[in-house]
């Protein structure tokens, strides 16, 4: 049952510990949604009021004003500015960030004017105070007429008086800051009447943003664009005026509250840090070491949870086998969905552990300094400093990656980090690489020093990221927008991160990921395992005898002949058949059929590859890396008698899988992102198409 | 300016920009500090209103310093 409870929403601007203030509040009761229509994720939490009554908070993103520029900034002022709307708050809670009042009172006073209810909350004040500054309480809260709650949203302090503040009754503040100029009064009354609002500056909001307030139809948008044009209403002059004026007011109020300024000395260590991480030689120098710590941690502390998962996944899927009764349902269970929920848990620990070294990044304030140190470069190819975080989470996995793209404000400039953002070579795609990578490369060392297979390894992750920038050059030129770019981004302290918003960004991103993906990588692994177990005609029932008779003149042990049974049903299955039609186009890469099946079913993940591979060469378990590679190696090209495996081969293969989009689900959040099937189509046949042509050369000139 | 050097504010030549701008706390009349650039020399981060930003030259360099 839908309980009626009490709206909280909580603004500010970012770095104002808003997060951390919401998940002090909620704890683990919370959970991202959507908002209906578009793209932007809705965090709201349930909390207990001191007088047991259940509130709902919602975190919305963060913003300076009510005059959005980003995607997630829309909805707030959307939110906001809508009365009847279902998200419109009981009480706005307002973050402040105490060590810098001023800017974080813009926002306050046009959330005043709107006669929202209110609460001032100081955050920081440890840090305020250790400034040297002090501000008079009382006196702020009578002159604004708002309740203010000091809090440290780090350790909790506060928290409980917060939460006596939301129990009681907020009431809208009685002062207004901003007047309406006189020339358009008429207008803002013609409007608010016409809307039946309840106050002047929301229909004046109705006026300045007339197209990104989503929930006012086409008419009446219409019907304000006109009555605007009229009294040549300009909105960005009036904004202008409008900011200037509150900071007016802002200035003034701040002269009278604050007893003692801060002193600048107190960041001097913040920017002596600066000198040093921003420095020309140690900035890139310290990034790249980060960088190469965070691969590090994926791919050594990852192995041991990954491997774990394989092998349980592979028991379960054993165990049932064996105490199920035989039959096609519980065939598809066990062979089926265990096999693919396996596919999807495996990648956690890697994903995981990337997005909590993103998230300490971001929360120290390291972040920042990245952006500002890659966004020179990064613009020479069409791209953002902001697109540094997507990028380096594509390695991990592309799905939260395109998600984080949410952040770069200019769309052209989003749209091209979401097209290159799946050519970083993601965990799907080193199980494959690993396999290739260990058949074709001998395990000598250069030098006696730099292992070959690693450096093979290093140049595959490397050309992913050349063809990413690439294409990002490319498409810079293609694209034409009229819509300017810009970086206008605060530089934040820096800070100890705390733990614990670490911990629940792991949680939410590794949740995206397996509600996003998961859903359809399971389904495509149900498809994908009918389209390999049946198959036309009565081959697939005759499999056994057919074996049978064939291997009766040899001497083959019962465990053999059943690998080979299963080798014979894929053969063909709707799989095996598909695989030998697309044999005539990928011949010219150095495939078979063989590699053809497994082609066709990497599109559910491009790490089934080497499952496909074991059950394809009559495998029993494919547990045994070393006995993969054995048989890979002896398989028999018959056209050339020599092996079938050759290094062009397996050069084109590795070029393939590391440039071909092969991944359904991200083509489906691209789809989500950019609100329509054009650019996941446009990128599924160009990264094909370029895969395909790249791994012809390689085939062409190595064979 | 160079790093390291103060400039009062006085006015924007770009007017879209101006309002994004006057939001962040660039205020005519107010202090802004440039502390340093990044190391190809954009962009660049200044202090205002208390704080510290990163803009791009471009953006900075429609603000208009009172000489």
């Amino acid at each position: 049952m839908e309980v009626n409870r009490k709206k909280i929403a909580l603004a500010g601007k970012p770095n104002s510990g808003k997060s951390s203030l919401f998940n002090q509040l909620t704890g683990l009761n919370q959970k991202i949604g959507n908002f209906p229509g578009i793209t932007v994720d809705k965090r709201t939490g349930i909390t207990l009021l001191p007088n047991r009554e259940q509130a709902e908070i919602i975190d919305l993103p963060g913003i300076y004003s009510l005059y959005p520029r980003t995607l997630d900034e829309k909805i707030v002022t959307e939110i906001l500015a809508n009365q009847k709307g279902e998200h419109y708050p009981d009480c706005v809670a307002l973050v402040a960030d105490a060590t810098n009042l001023k800017n974080c009172m813009l926002l306050l006073t046009q959330l005043m004017d709107l006669k929202l209810p209110v609460v001032l909350v100081l955050n920081m004040m440890d840090l305020a105070a250790k400034s040297g500054q002090s501000i008079d309480i009382q006196e702020l809260s009578t002159s604004l007429d708002l309740p203010i709650v000091m809090i440290n949203a780090r350790t909790g302090e506060g928290i409980q008086e917060l939460k006596e503040v939301f129990s009681g009754s907020v009431v809208p503040s009685s002062k207004s800051v901003f007047k309406i100029g006189d020339e358009i009064k008429p207008l803002v009354k013609k409007i608010k009447e016409k809307f039946s609002l309840s106050t002047d500056y929301e229909a004046y909001q109705f006026l300045q943003q007339t197209e990104s307030l989503h929930f006012l139809s086409r008419e009446d948008r219409d019907y304000i664009l006109s009555e605007a044009n009229a009294v040549n209403f300009f909105p960005h002059k009036y904004q202008g005026a409008e900011t200037v004026l509150r900071y007016g007011f802002i200035q003034d109020l701040l002269n009278k509250v604050i007893l003692k300024t801060s002193d600048p000395e107190w960041k001097k260590f913040s920017y002596r840090i600066d000198k040093v991480l921003t420095h020309k030689v140690w900035g890139y120098l310290i990034f790249f070491s980060v960088l190469f710590l965070i691969f590090q941690s994926i791919f050594a502390w990852a192995q041991v949870p990954m491997d774990f998962i394989d092998a349980s996944f592979a028991k379960l899927s054993n165990f049932l086998d064996q105490s199920f009764p035989e039959g096609p349902l519980f065939d598809l269970i066990t062979q089926g969905i265990i096999p693919g929920i396996g596919g999807i848990l495996i990648f956690i620990p890697q994903i995981a552990i990337l997005f909590a070294c993103i998230s300490i990044l971001e929360e120290s304030g390291y972040m920042a300094r990245v952006v500002f140190l890659m966004d020179k470069i990064m613009r020479k190819f069409g791209l953002n400093g902001k697109s540094v975080v997507p990028l380096i989470s594509g390695l991990a996995c592309a799905i939260p990656a395109i998600m984080a793209t949410r952040t770069i404000e200019n769309w052209k400039e989003r749209l091209i980090t979401i097209f290159v953002t799946p050519f970083m070579s993601c965990s799907a795609r080193l199980p494959v690489f690993t396999i290739l990578v260990a058949l074709i490369i001998p395990e000598n060392k250069l030098f006696g020093f730099f292992n070959y297979q690693g450096l093979v390894l290093m140049s595959l992750y490397l050309l992913g990221f050349v063809a990413a920038i690439l294409s990002a050059l490319v498409m810079k030129l293609l694209l034409k927008t009229k819509e300017k770019s810009y970086l206008i981004m605060e530089m934040p302290t820096y800070r100890r991160p705390k733990w614990a918003n670490v911990g629940y960004t792991v949680v939410e991103k590794t949740k995206a990921f397996v509600f996003e993906a998961g859903k359809i990588i399971l389904a495509i692994s149900v498809i994908l395992w009918v389209l390999a177990s049946y198959g036309p005609g009565d081959k697939m029932q005759r499999a056994e005898e057919e074996v049978r008779a064939q291997s009766r003149e040899q001497k083959v042990t019962e465990q053999e002949l059943e690998a080979r049974v299963s080798s014979y049903r894929l053969e063909h299955s709707y799989a095996g058949i598909m695989g030998k039609a697309l044999e005539p186009i990928i011949k010219p890469l150095g495939y078979d059929w063989k590699i053809g099946i497994a082609l066709v079913t990497s599109f559910a993940a491009r790490e089934v590859f080497v499952s496909t591979i074991a059950t394809i060469y009559s495998l029993g378990s494919t547990d045994d890396e070393q006995t993969i590679k054995g048989r890979l190696k002896s398989e028999i090209n018959p056209e050339t008698g020599g092996p079938r495996y050759t290094p062009a081969v397996g050069f084109s293969l590795l070029v393939f899988y590391t440039l071909a989009m092969q991944c359904m689900s991200t083509l489906a959040i691209v789809k989500r992102e950019t609100k329509g099937w054009k650019w996941p189509l446009i990128q599924l046949v160009y990264m094909t198409v370029l895969a395909y042509l790249s791994a012809f050369i390689i085939f062409q000139s190595l064979s | 300016m160079k790093p390291g050097e103060t400039g009062v504010i006085s006015s924007f030549s770009d007017d879209t920009l101006s309002a994004k701008l006057l939001e962040m706390g660039f205020l005519p009349g107010t202090a802004v500090r440039f502390n340093f650039s990044a190391p190809f020399g954009d962009p660049v981060c200044v202090s205002v209103s208390g704080y510290d930003l990163s803009l791009r030259l471009e953006e900075a360099s429609t603000i208009v310093i009172l000489s």
